[in-house]
């Protein structure tokens, strides 16, 4: 699309950092309309990092503040890791997204609400005693009042649609007005809407049409002086995508699984947020993946460990309550000592708790949430692209060390998306799989390589090496039933030390940051971006803290304690209630720890870390 | 299921008998099941390495420990989920699970279902004793209403279940039943399972001689077996007793003994029920679960052999397709995706 020119009287000013709000109903279509906005943001250079938020109802009643889906997204010219704590432009498509979401936009921020829809049912259904618009409840903001129903609908009059199929454009219209309000380019989108609905002219047609018209209405509206230009923000030379930490996942188990040269078997039952990785594999079953949707979450993991008894590599997703049912089964793969990647995108708990919201509270599950001493690898992505390189990390230690691997991602990097600087495939790690293919003597299936201590991964179908496994306690090196005190004792000592071998293999933890000093900030995980911005932010105003984000979880990368050691005071921010915390106390007694706790169901707000780092300097 | 080696290899029991110590109590019906199953083995080609014995937990789960194949003795209830993970990787092994009315129809009811309702190529011995054996004998799934264990010192007052009933309710393409003490009809069946394609569901009748002794001889027992048994034949009039002096025929919708004292051998057929283990509808099988002692006679045999694709062929198929469609994976690819920027 040419590019319009700007309409008369308006101003062009530049901006670094924005951040962007759309809510609606769920059913308004404001999660594809910030893919949208993100996509272009992607495509015009910028960095950036989104935040859907979105109830676990399908469609709450239209209208309700149960109802309301949101979707956050900052970009910028220079390279952030968050979705921005408050928003610059809050697109409200009705009177429940306004009431939810005035909590999360900055003092002078822009208001764009859909006015048609402020009628007084609407307005009782969202709990205001009186219209927003009209009193003082909106004084600190820059409130647009754009008629979008009304205007949506006269922009499209004359096609052949369903009032409801008009109705659902208004989305479009709203997307065309922060389109011009940041000076984007629109081509993208219009492609987009023509593959979507190709079938569907008309709708092609609608869409676009709206879009168009959203545009043209912000370049001529009086209310909107100034457009805003966001530059280029100076990425690393390379080929970028934009990725979600869960497609970033299920791509890594995919490409980790064709560098083994192994069949990717990946069960799952259908659990929020997880799913999309279930969705993401089945997709690819052009690479030999295969995806089991079982009838439950035991059953999942299961067929995995059954598949990674067949010699290929068996994995499972789930969440929390998933994770749960999953541990007897996970057990049951670390006395037989076989590999199975068990990824748990953690979320709101205990029990079902808040199935679209984040959390990190399922540390200690994953360690200790299992009869008996069964040691078990733990890897944290810290970033969406991160899974990708994690999983292949989860999949390399399984195989490697015939044991279960937890990848511990969360609900909040799971739908967040980044930009990518794609790898080239030569530099992806190597994973070597090896099965013994003959035996002097009767086949012993619990001999132990020297350096791994990982057990032959003998494949049912190999002749002379038939074999009985199972969860009863093992003998060493026959795997023979033995309840003999001594063996027991060996065999617990000897799948411990496994598991505490894997450090030979991982990366040491790096520091941003001075390496010595007063405070180190020690993250874990999906609490990556927001420790790394505060920093950043504090190193602006001249304070200099460090910081460091733990991927390795067990074991710890084995220069932790003498990091530890390099600092007076270790703040540990997580959202939970200290269980890094708890583990970095055990582990390091002399290490003076403090916790910083949140369990509200979202990630850190950049400010609130900056804060609580003051409080304690 | 089919033939995997077509290299002809006599093979005899004491191939397939591992040198593990048997921890079963002396006298117990597993013994008879194990070595039928071992003596089963040695009459196909498939080669020792290609059968795998997966279990989960009870007295009949420590099976694969005492056969000389590949075996997994795994967590209660679940063998049929790693049994399905294992087929849907390797076409190649002919797979058995073993488990027994506590493993499978309670705490694995719902794994024993969803594995029959995908008719997963496999076979599920179904080892029913009609209590708890290893945990010493507590009320089973199986038990009769009334009975007095530890766990129900007034009387069981869970009503049983039938595991045929569940096998066809889940339309299991191959049901059976066999018993402990007939090992040549023990062995007949495991054959016809093992030859079936798709999930075969087999029920043996077995003796607990320590926590449920004699559970089934009122039926199976010597003196009786003949009169209160009968044999399933496909093709054939359902005939049974000593005297082979009565037949089952149909009155309604209900199965009904009669005498075939006086009969014309050539009326039998027309008559009595003939046995077709094809009929696609199930109710005529589910009927034939419904014969119980003592108003009728127990029915052994194939009770139902119907083909239909199986979840690992319709799996493996999925992804030839996809490779046919789309080409072989292409990592380089797939890391791109659709829509990719360049920043110089």
């Amino acid at each position: 699309m040419d590019k319009q020119k700007l309409a008369v009287g308006k101003e062009v000013k530049s901006a670094t950092a924005i951040t962007v709000r759309f809510a609606g109903d769920s059913g308004d279509g404001m999660q594809l309309t910030g893919d949208q906005f993100t996509d272009t943001a992607a495509l015009m250079g910028n960095d950036f990092a989104t935040l859907p938020d979105y109830p676990a109802e399908i469609r709450a009643p239209v209208g309700t503040l149960p109802g309301v889906s949101s979707f956050q997204i900052q970009f910028s010219d220079s390279i952030i890791f968050t979705p921005g704590d408050l928003a610059d432009v809050l697109v409200a498509m009705n009177p429940a997204a306004l009431r939810v979401n005035l909590t999360n936009i900055k003092k002078d921020g822009m208001i764009i609400v859909n006015e048609s829809v402020f009628t007084e049912a609407s307005l009782v259904k969202a709990g205001w005693k009186a219209n927003p618009l009209d009193d003082d409840t909106l004084k600190d903001y820059r409130v647009l009042r754009v008629p979008l129903s009304v205007l949506t609908k006269n922009a499209l009059k004359d096609l052949p649609l369903k009032l409801t199929e008009v109705e659902r454009c208004k989305n479009f219209f709203a997307l065309g007005i922060m389109f011009w309000l940041y000076d984007r380019d629109r081509d993208h989108t219009v492609e987009w809407v023509r593959k979507k609905f190709a079938k569907r002219p008309e709708i092609v047609e609608a869409n676009i049409t709206a879009l168009k018209a959203g545009y043209t209405f912000a370049d001529v509206s009086e209310a909107m002086p100034i457009q805003f230009h966001i530059k280029r923000a100076k990425l690393e030379a390379g080929v970028y995508r934009k990725i979600t930490g869960n497609e970033a996942t299920a791509i890594g188990l995919v490409a980790a699984c064709n560098l083994a040269n192994k069949t990717l078997f990946y069960g799952s039952y259908p659990i929020t947020p997880a799913s999309n990785i279930l969705h993401e594999l089945a997709r690819h079953k052009n690479f030999g993946v295969k995806t089991f949707q079982a009838e439950d979450e035991i059953a999942a993991c299961g067929a995995a460990v059954g598949a990674s008894f067949g010699g290929e590599v068996g994995m499972t997703g789930t969440s929390g309550p998933g994770l749960c049912l999953k541990s007897e089964m996970i057990n049951l793969a670390i006395m037989a000592e076989l590999p199975l990647v068990v990824v748990n995108v953690q979320r709101g708990g205990p029990s079902t708790g808040m199935p679209t919201k984040t959390e990190q509270a399922d540390l200690l599950q994953v360690l200790f949430g299992r009869n008996g001493e069964s040691p078990i690898a733990v890897v944290a992505p810290i970033t969406p692209a991160d899974c990708f390189l994690m999983a292949i990390e989860a999949v390399r230690i399984a195989i490697e060390y015939m044991t279960p691997v937890v990848l511990l991602s969360d609900g909040n990097i799971a739908n967040a998306a980044e930009p990518w600087q794609l790898p080239e495939i030569e530099a992806l790690p190597k994973i070597k799989v090896t099965h013994p293919t003959n035996s002097d003597g009767p086949f012993m299936p619990y001999t132990r390589d020297p350096k791994t201590l990982a057990r032959p991964w003998a494949k049912p179908g190999t002749p002379g090496l038939e074999h009985r496994i199972g969860g009863l306690a093992k003998a060493d090196i026959t795997g023979n039933v033995s309840y003999d005190p001594e063996n027991n004792q060996k065999m617990i000592n000897l799948r411990a030390k496994k598991i505490r071998r894997i450090a030979d293999s991982i990366p040491e933890l790096t520091v941003d940051g001075p390496a010595k000093g007063k405070l180190l900030v020690l993250g874990w995980g999906g609490t990556y971006g927001p420790l790394y911005q505060a920093r950043t932010e504090l190193e602006s105003q001249g304070i200099k803290i460090s910081h460091a984000q733990l991927k390795y979880l067990n074991p710890f990368p084995k220069n932790l304690g003498s990091i530890l050691g390099n600092f007076e005071k270790v703040l540990i921010p997580e959202l939970n209630m200290g269980q890094l915390l708890m583990l970095i106390r055990y582990h390091f007694p002399g290490v003076n720890a403090v916790g910083m706790h949140k369990v509200q169901g979202h990630p850190f707000k950049v400010t609130e870390v900056v804060e609580h780092i003051r409080s304690v300097l | 299921m089919s033939s995997i080696d077509t290299k002809k290899i006599p093979f005899t029991k004491n191939d397939f008998v591992s040198g593990q110590e048997i921890r079963w109590c002396p006298g117990c019906g597993d013994y008879a099941i194990l070595a039928t199953m071992q003596r089963t083995l040695a009459k196909f080609d498939i080669k020792r390495e290609n059968h795998v014995f997966i279990s989960g937990i009870g007295c009949s789960s420590r099976f694969p420990y005492y056969m000389n194949t590949y075996g997994f003795h795994t967590v209660h209830g679940r063998a049929p989920t790693i049994a399905s993970g294992l087929r849907c990787v390797n076409p190649d092994l002919s797979i058995w699970v073993i488990t027994g009315d506590g493993d499978g129809l309670s705490i694995g009811g719902n794994h024993l279902l969803h594995c029959m309702r995908r008719n997963m190529n496999l076979n599920i011995l179904l080892v029913n004793n009609r209590t708890y054996g290893l945990t010493k004998g507590q009320y089973s799934p199986t038990s009769e209403m009334g009975k007095v264990t530890k766990s129900s010192p007034m009387g069981s007052i869970d009503h049983p279940i039938n595991a045929l009933c569940v096998a066809l309710a889940s339309e299991a393409t191959f049901v059976a039943r066999t018993l402990d003490n007939d090992p040549i009809h023990m062995s007949e069946t495991f054959k016809r399972a093992m030859d079936h394609k798709g999930t075969s569901f087999v029920e043996v009748y077995q003796n607990c001689n320590i926590f449920n002794d004699k559970a089934f001889v009122p039926v199976t027992g010597r003196d009786n077996r003949d009169d209160r048994m009968i044999y399933l034949e496909d093709g054939k009039p359902l005939i049974y007793g000593k005297e082979k002096n009565r037949g089952i025929r149909l009155v309604g919708m209900k199965p009904e003994i009669v005498d075939i004292d006086n009969q014309e051998l050539d009326q039998l057929p027309v008559i009595l029920m003939s046995h077709n283990e094809k009929t696609a509808d199930p109710s005529y099988a589910y009927m034939l679960t419904q014969m119980d002692h003592p108003e009728m006679p127990v029915p052994f045999g194939v009770f139902r052999a119907l083909e239909r694709p199986t979840y690992d062929d319709l799996l493996n198929g999925q992804v030839k397709t996809a490779i046919k469609k789309l080409g072989p994976g292409d990592l380089k690819k797939l890391i791109h995706g659709d829509n990719t920027w360049t920043v110089n």
